[in-house]
């Protein structure tokens, strides 16, 4: 009832927002004004968005956020979080209730074009897959012809399992929640067969289960989904705030620097280094923050590597391996243009 | 004509004096001046609405936003579990939105039947002089209509859903039905050459059904003899096709459902999420209605009912006969407010699942096209349509209900 209501409320927003013969106010000058970010997250996934026991958000998705605001604040505090469904997440955007949308969100091109939104790169690069019961004894997606799958609304995995299926000559029966939680609670009761999501959603869903050994992942990846941050369309300098700061994660791990040694390597002559944590050049100027921009992002979340590890990774409960998602000098995909 | 001067003298003061009357004069006069502001609150109301368009179109150009209503035609993609008419992904979105729409009716008008139905009962019962029939009846109503709706389906859905077995376990009923998590699979009739005799017959059955009727009612009120019209028209509307379907040699076959690997094949199966959602809504209304029945009984004044008695009917006959019909008018208003409450509340299912209207076309069409103006537009001009036929076709009803005063 609420998210109808909400859902019902955003349109109006965006009326009133046509009201408001939109002044372009720069989106950095509004963040600074408010004095916090905005930042729009899943209500709710282990490894990417969620609150921990004291309230505090944690995740991959929040640790994003939380460097753009260290960026520019120089405290990762200040950041609001708006816990959004797959649903209302895009509506919340376009309309300015908030100011990024890091929400485990596909990067497609309708999204990035004709949506409104502009995304500013790769945070995960995931796959969808089919999490089944064990004791079905499955081998293989292509054996689950006449099966029932249960599936969150307002998602690319809605469209892809459909192609998955058509393409296939399969057919299946789906069940379409709109939240996470009842997605869930269908699939455990026995209304489904097959819970589908993208598989780091599936691996972190996966331990919220009564017993997470009696459910298994199948090995098939039925599509690309390329996950990350979105702002609005038409504000560059904001969009290269945000794709700036994630650079700067990706380069950190890179060149080696960590939140405990980025003190240590500003000191040193490394000068790609340098011009990263600003003590070189006045880089921070190109996209309206100080020169040590970067610093501040790494020293508040560490760098990618460090984030991956610590929210979804190893040191983590959902134990995900870097895959993809290692550097490219690892043989991964996490590239990042040079500072310069 | 020798009258003329003097009338021309006279009368055209009247008119001059009008063409005379200043802006001060129009609005001291309570009829223009009702005018003026009425024009001058539809300039502003439209001057407002246009702007409010404009500003938004405006807007959405400025960020790229797709906007307009091409979209209906795009090829949709996505699949929905229930559908009353042919569809498939590879169908495009105002096919979607129609599933949706007619799933949507389907849940409300039958919630609005069975919610009258167990809402007249409820609502007699409660007056009974039986003690346990009336207390039964209040612990329905308080219990019921004190629960949110929302809270209330999510847990008729999970009871039903943790109630029933696997479908390698299904529960074997009469007729090659099969009832398990998944539903329940009743075989599919296909229908033959030859139906169309079957409908037909039907049709003519009750056609001559409400000649019959009529004729004996003027034949009671003539001669005062009675004519069992109504048992004879329900018997020819039943046999009349039974027969029809028998002579033109049962042209029907059924699909039976067969076990799959996962799931039943063939066959129709009836959603658990239809089941919770319409027993969750109707049992919920029944409880507004049952108060409204009640009210609308005890305002019958009770020299009605002394009156009835008085003439030698039974409580069964004067309630059905007396206090019924005049409790109606009472009853009717408000009732409409509780199938307006009803369909709205139909919403709710997109929380556990049901493909409604707000789920198919205010969810997954919404946040697949982004165009979340139109989407929400189009949404709130269905629900809107529906309220007014609704209320509509029951004011008709109010009016023929109405006592006729002589």
């Amino acid at each position: 009832m609420t998210s109808r209501l909400r859902t019902g409320l955003l349109a109006v927003t965006m009326l009133a927002v046509g009201a408001s013969a939109a002044s372009a106010q720069a989106t950095l000058q509004k963040v600074r004004d408010k004095g916090e970010l905005t930042c729009g997250v899943n209500t709710g996934l282990a490894g990417f968005s969620a609150p921990d026991d004291k309230g505090n958000w944690t995740g991959l998705d929040v640790d994003v956020c939380r460097a753009v605001a260290a960026a520019i604040f120089k405290d990762p505090a200040k950041v609001k979080f708006v816990p959004l469904t797959a649903k209302e997440r895009f509506t919340a955007l376009q309309s300015g209730e908030i100011d990024v949308l890091s929400r485990n969100t596909t990067w497609t091109m309708s999204r990035d074009t004709s949506a409104g939104m502009s995304f500013t790169g790769v945070t995960y690069y995931d796959g969808q897959g089919f999490m089944v019961k064990k004791s079905l004894g499955l081998k293989s997606a292509k054996e689950l012809s006449g099966a029932s799958v249960c599936v969150q609304t307002g998602t690319t995995t809605e469209l892809n399992v459909a192609d998955y299926f058509r393409k296939n000559k399969m057919d299946y029966k789906p069940v379409v929640f709109e939240k996470l939680p009842e997605t869930l609670a269908a699939y455990n009761a026995g209304r489904c067969d097959v819970y589908t999501s993208d598989a780091s959603q599936l691996y972190a869903t996966r331990l919220t289960l009564g017993d997470p050994a009696e459910h298994v992942v199948l090995p098939d990846v039925i599509s690309k989904e390329p996950l990350g941050p979105a702002v609005r369309q038409g504000d560059a300098q904001w969009g290269n705030i945000v794709r700036w700061v994630f650079f700067a994660l990706v380069n950190a791990e890179e060149l080696g620097v960590t939140a405990k040694n980025i003190d240590e390597m500003a000191q040193g002559q490394n000068p790609e280094i340098k011009r990263l944590l600003g003590k070189e050049g006045e880089f921070g100027k190109g996209i309206g923050l100080d020169v040590d921009w970067g610093y501040q992002a790494i020293k508040s979340v560490g760098n990618y590597g460090e984030m991956f590890e610590r929210n979804v990774g190893e040191g983590s409960r959902l134990k995900i391996a870097r895959g993809q998602n290692a550097l490219w000098t690892d043989g991964g995909l996490q590239y990042a243009p040079p500072v310069r | 004509m020798r009258e003329g001067p003097a009338m021309t003298t006279d009368a055209p003061s009247l008119p001059a004096k009008r063409k005379s009357m200043s802006l001060i004069d129009h609005i001291y006069d309570p009829r223009s001046r009702g005018i003026i502001l009425q024009v001058l609150l539809a300039v502003a109301l439209i001057w407002f609405t246009a702007e409010i368009v404009n500003n938004a179109i405006t807007n959405l150009k400025k960020q790229s936003i797709a906007s307009g209503f091409d979209f209906l035609g795009r090829t949709s993609g996505f699949d929905i579990s229930q559908s009353l008419i042919s569809y498939s992904n590879t169908m495009t979105y105002a096919r979607a939105f129609w599933v949706g729409l007619l799933n949507t009716l389907l849940v409300a008008g039958l919630g609005i039947v069975l919610a009258t139905i167990i809402g007249f009962i409820v609502g007699i019962g409660r007056l009974s002089t039986n003690w346990i029939i009336a207390k039964l009846a209040s612990v329905y109503v308080e219990v019921l209509r004190n629960i949110p709706p929302l809270l209330m389906l999510f847990a008729i859905y999970f009871a039903v859903l943790k109630s029933l077995p696997a479908p390698r376990d299904s529960i074997e009923l009469p007729f090659y039905s099969y009832l398990n998590v998944r539903g329940l699979t009743v075989p599919m009739p296909t229908w033959l050459d030859g139906i169309g005799y079957v409908v037909a017959a039907f049709f003519i059955a009750i056609v001559a059904a409400v000649l019959i009727a009529r004729w004996a009612r003027i034949r009671q009120e003539a001669t005062g003899e009675r004519f069992p019209g109504v048992l004879v028209g329900i018997g020819l509307v039943v046999l009349a096709p039974l027969l029809t379907f028998l002579l033109a040699g049962r042209p029907v076959s059924f699909e039976y459902p067969t076990p799959g690997r996962f799931n039943l094949s063939g066959g129709v199966t009836m959603l658990p999420e239809f089941v919770a959602l319409l027993t969750g809504l109707t049992l919920y209304t029944a409880a507004f209605i049952a108060e409204i029945v009640r009210s609308g009984i005890l305002g019958v004044s009770k020299g009605q009912k002394e009156a009835a008695a008085a003439l030698g009917l039974r409580p069964g006959q004067s309630m059905r006969l007396v206090v019924i019909p005049q409790a109606l008018r009472i009853i009717i208003p408000p009732l409409t407010n509780q199938y307006l409450n009803l369909t709205k509340n139909s919403s709710l299912a997109v929380a556990i699942g049901y493909p409604d209207l707000v789920s198919v076309f205010a969810g997954t069409v919404l946040n697949q096209t982004n165009q979340a103006i139109e989407v929400i537009l189009i949404t709130m001009a269905v629900y809107l349509v529906v309220s007014l036929l609704t209320s509509f076709f029951m004011n008709w009803f109010n009016s023929r209900m109405a006592l006729v005063e002589r």
